[in-house]
């Protein structure tokens, strides 16, 4: 039995009626009544499958609310529509906390009420009304916004009391050169009792602004979700785009979207190697790992004409080629790269002031990242190993072998460690798709999709797994476009990794996660 | 120990002209002629608090650059500083959120006079990407003065420099 039928005939058993809509590439599509949200969630909770984003959308008079799953490989989208007058459903985020953010999002900017769920406001803080909601579609893109927005003066976070329990507000403008938000400590002495955070200060309507643009526009915009997966994002939502109009881009363009992936991925890895040395004041490392990455960016601005890779990434293609040329430097940079870090790495290893500082510290246990869905390096760092190119993969990965990286002690240590192993990775991947470039065009058309055409774009963003959906209106203009960064399903994890560390630590503890203010703000 | 050694010794110093890369020629001209107005005008050392009202992060990538062995601002007398009670010029990046309005106006007030406001990247020169909107105010200039902008998606390290140079020559007006 599969794993879709196993969870269908759960269903059926516990009486909730499931329409099967057909399917949204990589996903199966099942309808269900929104009253049976919640019990749905319980009953894939208990069969180990992971919930791994979700969003509502405006139909007019009525609203619908989807939530992916996956298990094994497998994606599931629930769908459920409420009334858009008064829009109900109860809560998942009982069953997977990793909703909570999520549906507080989905109720500020659509007006859902998620019944038994945090009902605190997330993404909006005074720039609209709380009777308002910017995703509908008959809120202005330019909305009413007051004279000056005042600030967000009245977030009613949790208080801890206690003798000798005092408070430490941090942000949103902090010490560093970092985006904003607001993180909320409790303390003990030095200990830290609680964290929370107040994010959404980056909150730029990149979901409205969408709304309108033709495909050309979203990938830029979708470019520019997160300036540091600016690559991630735009494959995944040049994927979903492509999936929606039935075309596939050529080979090539696979191939060299692979590269330009595998790339962001290390000149991130190698920044933040050098960033949680930084913090805890081992700079010789901080300094050899930046040139490291600076050397790799200016190899990015030579042959691609951007040090970031922006813009690289276009529907139905890429508009950057390598000539023979081209190849061999890649090649030969990656030789050399590969030199240094055994070098570098076995510095790091051996230095005992460095490992003092990051083993042990900011633990992430196997549980609660398997409670939160966590992705990526912080997934991998704690025993979830679900990596979208090897358990779910597109091209060009199915042609494909990666290797899996998972350790389980969680710590500040593991998340290094797992970097540098994702390095190793990537390194002998971009030698695979280099060697094998193939010969065809680099960009196809993309035929005008029609009204209602859908797509869904999954790929594995440096940070972990990116979903992205679309939906086109008319004209081969966007209806709606959300991208889901990987940070979602990390930031909460960040909440516990601190817990009785001390705050001084923190600095690293975030460092090591590193998640995407802008790409949860949205 | 010894291996840490032997790696800085056989690395050696990385500061140099980017040539290639800069706007200007020479980097290394622009970088003294910033050297030159910081000693001047600021006693020897250029304090900046970097504000990010809402950027995609791009911006912030490039800036930490300025930073890197290559780049090295501090030998030109160009440091980041944590406060902006610290600081002489605010270096402010992305659309400005409607979120981060109040936060930045604050920022901008807690800045001892006199000081000066760099726009940095597209969108805090006009909006880019993501323009005007229900919670976007677009370029810093329609929150808080601006006194030089610099153009870019994002600003490469080097042009991030001759912004900064480009500011230092608003200086003598201002003081």
């Amino acid at each position: 039995m599969t794993v879709l039928s196993e969870y269908l005939s759960a269903l059926n058993a516990a009486g909730i009626e499931t329409t099967e809509t057909g399917s949204l590439t990589p996903a199966s599509v099942w309808r269900i009544p929104a009253i049976a949200w919640e019990r749905a969630a319980e009953l894939a909770k208990i069969r180990g499958w992971r919930w791994s984003a979700g969003w509502g959308e405006d139909l007019g008079e009525r609203l619908q609310i989807n939530a992916l799953l996956e298990r094994e490989g497998r994606y599931l989208l629930l769908r459920a529509e409420v009334p858009a007058e008064n829009p109900v459903l109860p809560s998942q985020a009982l069953h997977y906390p990793a909703a909570d953010r999520s549906e507080r999002h989905t109720r500020d900017l659509l007006g859902i009420d998620f019944e038994g769920g945090d009902g605190r406001r997330w993404t909006r803080h005074h720039a609209w009304n709380e009777t308002e909601h910017p995703l509908r579609k008959d809120f202005p893109v330019g909305g009413e916004p007051p004279e000056t927005t005042p600030p967000d003066h009245d977030y009613p976070f949790v208080a801890a009391q206690g003798a000798g329990v005092y408070e430490i507000p941090v942000g949103p403008v902090h010490a560093g050169i970092i985006e904003p938000g607001h993180f909320r400590f409790q303390a003990v002495g030095e200990t830290i009792l609680n964290l929370e955070e107040r994010l959404g200060y980056v909150h730029k309507g990149i979901e409205k602004i969408a709304e309108g643009r033709d495909a050309e526009g979203l990938a830029r915009l979708a470019g520019r979700v997160s300036g540091d997966t600016t690559v991630g994002h735009a494959w995944a939502a040049c994927l979903a785009m492509e999936r929606a109009c039935g075309v596939e881009a050529p080979e090539r363009a696979t191939f060299l979207r692979a590269i330009l992936a595998e790339r962001e991925r290390i000149a991130n890895h190698l920044g933040d190697l050098g960033a949680i040395c930084n913090d805890v004041a081992f700079a010789f490392a901080h300094y050899q790992f930046g040139r490291l990455r600076e050397d790799w960016l200016r190899t990015q601005r030579a042959l691609f004409g951007h040090r970031l890779l922006m813009d690289r990434i276009v529907p139905g293609g890429v508009n950057v080629d390598l000539d023979k040329a081209a190849t061999d430097r890649l090649d030969a940079e990656l030789n050399r790269l590969g030199r240094e870090l055994d070098t570098l790495i076995d510095i790091c290893d051996r230095n005992t002031t460095l490992g003092d500082r990051l083993y042990t510290t900011g633990r992430l246990t196997v549980k609660t990242a398997a409670a939160f869905g966590c992705l990526g390096y912080v997934g991998r760092c704690a025993g979830q190993g679900f990596d979208a190119r090897r358990d779910a993969p597109y091209p060009p990965y199915d042609q494909l072998t990666v290797k899996g990286v998972v350790e389980e002690a969680g710590d500040v240590a593991s998340r290094f460690w797992v970097r540098y192993k994702e390095i190793c990775v990537s390194l002998r991947l971009l030698r695979v798709l280099l060697g094998r470039l193939p010969e065809s065009d680099i960009r196809t058309e993309l035929p005008p999709p029609p009204a209602g055409a859908e797509g869904l774009g999954i790929v594995e963003g440096w940070r972990g797994e990116i979903v992205t959906y679309v939906r086109f209106g008319d004209d081969g203009r966007i209806d709606r476009f959300f991208p889901r960064d990987p940070s979602w399903l990390n930031w909460p994890a960040l909440e516990r990794i601190v817990l009785e560390n001390i705050v001084p630590d923190f600095p690293v503890c975030n460092k090591s996660v590193n998640g995407s203010y802008s790409g949860v703000d949205l | 120990m010894l291996r840490q050694y032997l790696k800085m010794l056989k690395t050696g110093i990385k500061t140099e002209p980017v040539r290639k890369i800069v706007r200007d020629p020479d980097v290394e001209r622009l970088g003294a002629e910033v050297k030159r107005r910081v000693d001047r005008d600021f006693a020897g050392s250029l304090a900046i608090r970097e504000v990010d009202a809402g950027s995609c992060n791009g911006c912030e990538l490039e800036i930490h650059a300025l930073n890197n062995v290559y780049y090295d601002v501090e030998r030109f007398g160009v440091h980041f500083v944590a406060s902006p009670r610290h600081a002489d010029v605010l270096l402010v990046t992305g659309p400005v959120s409607r979120n981060m309005e109040a936060a930045l106006i604050r920022t901008y007030e807690a800045t001892p006079d006199p000081k000066w406001v760099i726009a940095c990247g597209d969108c805090a020169v006009c909006g880019g990407e993501f323009g005007i909107s229900y919670v976007s105010c677009g370029a810093v200039e329609n929150v808080i003065p601006v006194d030089v902008k610099i153009p870019g998606c994002p600003p490469s390290p080097a042009v991030l420099l001759a912004g900064i140079l480009e500011a230092l020559g608003k200086v003598r007006k201002k003081k």
